[in-house]
């Protein structure tokens, strides 16, 4: 990464976290219609990815990839007032939270089934290359989720047309409440990738050069024609499945243990000893994401509900 | 004069032809030509790239189709038999079928296979599930009776933007014939088959031809409408008939609970009732898995003897 890529990825990390502190004032206040669901902790996997991407490369982020749709040039707005359910919102108040996305920013939306996009993001990369087009589909997947058929259907289905497709499983050890150990009988999630052939590696989620390093080398991969390819980003899961979830089924130890390997925290370290940034570059940086997120929150708490019209909510199903 | 499965391959092979976003996915569809050989001889015209053979993974087919389709292909999934459609639920009905409403962002693509009974298939290659997709927003739903409608209609469905469930009855595709144009027939136009004055039978699909030769032995009294399309559906055409007529009777293959006929009889009772000379009647199936054996199927099926009387009934009230 350049340091002017270094930089950036500092900066997103940094508004991915300040966006969901805000969110979370904003849940406290009541502000938030329905649940808040936290990336804390797992940054550098969606900040890591979506930067590897190259312009034409599509996307399908899912609730914990909030870093995804900021490097893809959505601004911190459009989750508020996805959260806050505002007319001002991507989809208009018509659907809630990370279920936005736009294909001309090469984003696509997800729905709440686990696993559902990845035959999805299959067709995307399988189409484009039918068409001559250069573009990789990437999604992700919880360790959760990788139980789910469309997980394995998907997978296959990507291996036998050798779909340029990129995989990243955020193993952050907790479905909901279910501990990884009770959701499958194996330990690492690239063993599941083996069972189709499809070339796997373990990464530190948690470190974003590493990230974003294995992301090129996926990328690289599926673009050159050799068929899909599986990251599993070891993390941790730091707050509940959403802020409802006290997550009093997680050991203290565990989180104290993955709290020392926060993501921002060993980013930011190693920008200012190994890379030779300064404080006042960072600060600088902290500057600009405490702006925009005063700005957008002030946005956000402005902007009006949507009328509530009987015709704005049924019209729109069929094109015409 | 050519059969209606005949109508449907030329149908694919003209869009194929004329649009080269046009793909069709499929299991067994390439080499094999399909199990019932719709795609007989179309990868050998246009490869294997767009005549694709995919595994048995019908989420996974549709799920690709619909990312296909946000690239700009306009994807034909074939189900090997319609009732396998269950197994890709999700994908049409919540994915492909939600997305415009909810992000902006339609998906073009039909979904198409063979469904209904009468050729003792049992309970998992029979089944007429169209009500199960109309009961749920975003999807069109086409069911045509005739070579003639199959090969217009195949055409429109995969140029329309929205995804489209497509649905050929099997017990047609080689026992009805019919001369067939070159040109796409609009989505959403029913056809009268008959004329008549005392009496609206209204159905679709292969009850259509069933209802036409039991409507000719009550001379000039009953008319029969043919939906063809379920969604978009044409109101106005047999809203026009029922007012003219005072009595409606509507007949399907499909279970009678929740079925298309009780959507129809609830919009006629609420939007007509002061036209109306009797009650709204319903001839379908009853609410019991398809049986497998010929006889036990023959009784399954809502047949001719069933709908005659039932005519006459109404007739006479």
């Amino acid at each position: 990464m350049t340091g002017e890529q270094l930089l950036q990825a500092y900066y997103f990390l940094k508004l991915n976290r300040a966006l969901e502190e805000q969110l979370l004032k904003f849940y406290m206040q009541n502000k938030v219609v329905g649940g808040l669901y936290r990336s804390l902790g797992q940054e550098a996997i969606s900040v890591g990815t979506a930067m590897a991407l190259e312009p034409q490369d599509w996307v399908a982020p899912l609730i914990r990839n909030v870093g995804a749709f900021l490097v893809r040039g959505y601004r911190p707005r459009d989750l508020f007032t996805q959260y806050m359910a505002k007319a001002t919102s991507p989809t208009a108040g018509r659907d809630c939270n990370t279920h936005f996305g736009d294909i001309q920013r090469g984003v696509v939306a997800p729905i709440s089934m686990l696993g559902a996009m990845i035959p999805v993001m299959v067709g995307v990369g399988w189409g484009s290359r039918l068409q001559g087009l250069d573009r990789v589909g990437l999604t992700y997947i919880g360790d959760g989720g990788t139980s789910t058929g469309d997980f394995h259907e998907g997978l296959n289905l990507a291996s036998v047309w050798k779909a340029p497709m990129v995989l990243v499983a955020e193993h952050n050890q907790f479905a909901y409440s279910t501990p990884t150990s009770k959701q499958m009988a194996i330990t690492d999630l690239v063993d599941r990738a083996k069972a189709y052939a499809i070339p796997a590696e373990i990464v530190d989620g948690n470190d974003l050069m590493a990230v974003y390093a294995a992301t090129r080398r996926a990328l690289e991969h599926a673009r050159s024609g050799r068929g899909p390819y599986f990251l599993e980003c070891k993390t941790m899961r730091m707050r509940g499945h959403a802020e409802h979830d006290d997550a009093r089924y997680v050991p203290a130890e565990l989180l104290e243990e993955w709290r020392a390997k926060d993501p921002i925290d060993r980013f930011s370290q190693r920008l200012l000893e190994e890379f030779g940034f300064s404080q006042e570059q960072l600060s600088e940086q902290d500057q600009r994401v405490a702006k925009l997120i005063e700005e957008d929150a002030e946005f956000a708490e402005r902007s009006p509900y949507p009328e509530g019209s009987r015709s704005q909510a049924q019209e729109g199903v069929f094109a015409s | 004069m050519i059969t209606m499965l005949e109508a449907i391959r030329q149908a694919l092979r003209d869009e194929l032809a004329g649009d080269d976003k046009v793909v069709l996915l499929g299991q067994d569809i390439g080499d094999f030509g399909g199990a019932f050989k719709v795609t007989q001889g179309l990868v050998e015209e246009f490869g294997e790239q767009r005549v694709a053979d995919t595994p048995i993974s019908e989420s996974a087919m549709i799920g690709a189709a619909i990312g296909a389709a946000m690239v700009g292909l306009k994807p034909v999934v074939e189900m090997q038999f319609i009732d396998f459609l269950a197994c890709g639920y999700n994908q049409l009905v919540n994915f492909a079928g939600k997305m415009r409403y909810r992000w902006g962002q339609g998906a073009s693509l039909v979904v198409r296979g063979p469904c209904g009974a009468g050729v003792s298939g049992s309970a998992f290659h029979s089944q007429s599930p169209e009500s199960t997709y109309l009961c749920v927003p975003g999807i069109k739903v086409v069911y045509p009776s005739t070579a003639e409608d199959a090969y217009g209609l195949l055409r429109s469905a995969i140029q329309d933007p929205d995804p489209v469930l497509f649905l050929e009855h099997k017990f047609l595709y080689r026992r009805i014939k019919g001369e067939v144009g070159h040109q796409p027939i609009p989505l959403g136009k029913a056809a009268l088959r008959r004329r008549g004055e005392k009496l609206s039978v209204i159905t679709y699909g292969a009850s259509s031809h069933t209802a036409q030769e039991v409507a000719e032995q009550f001379g000039d009294q009953v008319e029969v409408i043919d939906l063809r399309c379920l969604q978009p559906l044409d109101e106005a055409c047999l809203f026009e008939s029922v007012k003219r007529t005072n009595k409606v009777l509507l007949y399907h293959e499909a279970q009678k609970t929740l079925g298309m006929g009780a959507e129809l009889s609830a919009r006629i009772s609420e939007q007509l009732f002061e036209y109306l000379d009797g009650p709204v009647v319903r001839v379908a199936a009853p609410d019991s898995p398809v049986p497998f054996s010929p006889n036990l199927e023959k009784a399954w099926l809502p047949g001719a003897e069933q709908l005659a009387e039932a005519c006459r009934r109404l007739l006479a009230y």
